[in-house]
């Protein structure tokens, strides 16, 4: 069975999470949350959340405390560049193992 | 032909329509006019420029309720044509040249994006040097890119190949481009019907988009499509790239039959026909045929005159449709010929004329192979007259004659 049967003539989707895969695949450098320094996180109160906002993936989660999807977040930096409180800082992916790290890169 | 009329914005009386003096460009404006184009964005260049004037005119005055959006650039120009499309509006828009090479970008996504647009390619020379004349070396530059090409010779089959053209870009969802000779037909007076709003409505109905983009119903519309076919969330296994090109190619086959079929029908509703892949001219026992695109297809009617005043069964084959080639046709066309000479206005540098290669490519599977020679002629507004042609035939003929099969491209009037 081919790819006829979806009946397109041009290329489309419906808008979903993950819609041209798992972006974070393509990271190189992975942001790293110091809680002890982000500022929501202290006041324990939504808070700055300038990451959150700047965020050009919408990866992160505007919840106390944040979080960022790894699947798809691309490692731009954008976040840690952002981040009043210097609270995020971009590790070299191949620098540090851990369970967040997508298996297959290298 | 003009004989007896006077020339102008004169209007003839004729029993069921009305005849209009009017430039090639005007003969465009019109043709988008009657086919009730919604949006218009064009920039204006030389010689396309009074195609953007009078389509102006006629949504200022209210003669047709269309949005012109006026841009800063050919880029823009089709940009805006792409967006509208997709929101299912009738788009058109015109350029030339330099403006078409602007485009390139978008001119690819159109056809990626499977949108009926329908341009008006006005022929320029490409610079450098600067050059605001005809040849063909502009739309020549683009037909790879997907879109069905076509060629008027005169002014009457512009405005009628720009309503076909929306009929057949709708049909196949290929954008169309509707080449003419800069000058030589955009700025060149010749009486043109115009056909009544009520027929043309009757044979183009409005347009039906293949995917309407719409905030009620979102889609990711071409999103990034990488080399493997991949489940949408749905679930439902969607193309790759590469099935989505060999869709366009698909499409672009298929549209030969179409643009046949859209010719018939136009035939019916109008009562004129202008052939449909190809014209001919005394075709019919020509040995010797004398092959082009646009209006030196018209000069070689001439040139075929003398001919047969010499002696020489000869015939001129015009090419109506360049992209997609009309390979069978061809092949069909040229069957009783000895010799084809192939004149084209443009180059593809460190080859040959497109026309003549293309025609070498067709004529491969041919049972019955003609010898074909091609000549580059009318560059950078070069005039060709028809005693040029008929002396370039002239030549090739000598070379048969001399066991001569092969040899380069000839370069008419050029005086190096």
């Amino acid at each position: 069975m081919g790819t006829r049967d979806c009946k397109h003539i041009s290329a489309m989707a419906s808008p979903a999470v993950g819609e041209v895969g798992k972006t974070g695949e393509w990271r190189q450098l992975r942001p790293v949350i110091d809680y002890s320094k982000c500022l929501a996180a202290k006041k324990n109160k939504p808070h700055c959340f300038l990451c959150w906002l700047y965020c050009p993936e919408v990866v992160i989660k505007k919840a106390i405390p944040i979080e960022i999807d790894l699947t798809y977040c691309k490692g731009c930096g954008i976040c840690a560049e952002e981040c009043p409180a210097g609270a995020i800082t971009m590790v070299a992916e191949n620098a540090s193992r851990d369970q967040d790290r997508p298996t297959n890169v290298e | 032909m003009l004989h007896g009329i006077k020339t102008g914005r004169q209007m003839l009386n004729n029993e069921n329509h009305d005849t209009l003096i009017i430039t090639g460009n005007e003969a465009a404006a019109t043709g988008a006019k009657l086919s009730q184009v919604q949006v218009i964005a064009a920039y204006p260049i030389t010689p396309q420029s009074p195609v953007t004037e009078k389509l102006c005119q006629f949504v200022e005055t209210g003669e047709l309720n269309s949005e012109y959006v006026t841009v800063e650039s050919e880029h823009s120009a089709l940009s805006v044509c792409i967006a509208a499309s997709s929101i299912g509006a009738r788009v058109f828009t015109a350029t030339s040249a330099n403006g078409l090479a602007y485009m390139c970008e978008q001119i690819h996504w159109a056809a990626g994006a499977r949108l009926p647009v329908v341009m008006a390619c006005v022929n320029r020379a490409m610079a450098a040097p600067w050059n605001v004349l005809n040849d063909q070396q502009d739309s020549m530059s683009q037909r790879d890119a997907g879109w069905i090409q076509m060629f008027a010779r005169d002014n009457q089959e512009i405005l009628d190949l720009i309503i076909q053209a929306y009929k057949i870009a709708e049909t196949v969802y290929v954008p169309v481009m509707v080449c003419y000779d800069g000058y030589i037909l955009s700025h060149t007076v010749m009486p043109v019907e115009i056909p009544e709003q009520e027929k043309v409505d009757q044979f183009l109905p409005p347009y039906k988009p293949h995917t309407i983009l719409d905030p009620a119903d979102p889609r990711n519309l071409n999103q990034v499509t990488l080399a493997d076919p991949r489940p949408e969330a749905s679930g439902t296994i969607c193309h790759g790239y590469m099935e989505l090109r060999y869709l366009l190619q698909e499409a672009l086959d298929h549209s030969l039959e179409t643009i046949t079929d859209v010719e018939r029908q136009f035939a019916s509703i109008f009562g004129r026909s202008r052939g449909s892949l190809l014209w001919d001219y005394k075709l019919e026992d020509a040995e010797l045929i004398l092959m082009a695109a646009g209006s030196i297809a018209t000069e070689a009617t001439a040139a075929v005159d003398e001919l047969r005043h010499q002696g020489y069964k000869a015939g001129v084959l015009g090419l109506r449709v360049y992209r997609p080639f009309p390979k069978q046709a061809l092949i069909e066309a040229t069957s009783q010929a000895k010799l084809v000479v192939v004149f084209d206005k443009s180059l593809s540098y460190g080859n040959e004329g497109p026309i003549c290669c293309d025609l070498k490519s067709a004529l491969y599977l041919s049972n019955s192979r003609p010898a074909v020679h091609g000549y580059i002629a009318g560059l950078g507004g070069r005039d060709v007259k028809a005693r040029e042609l008929v002396e370039a035939t002239l030549d090739s003929i000598r070379c048969l004659d001399n066991e001569q099969h092969v040899r380069k491209s000839g370069w008419i009037n050029c005086q190096i």
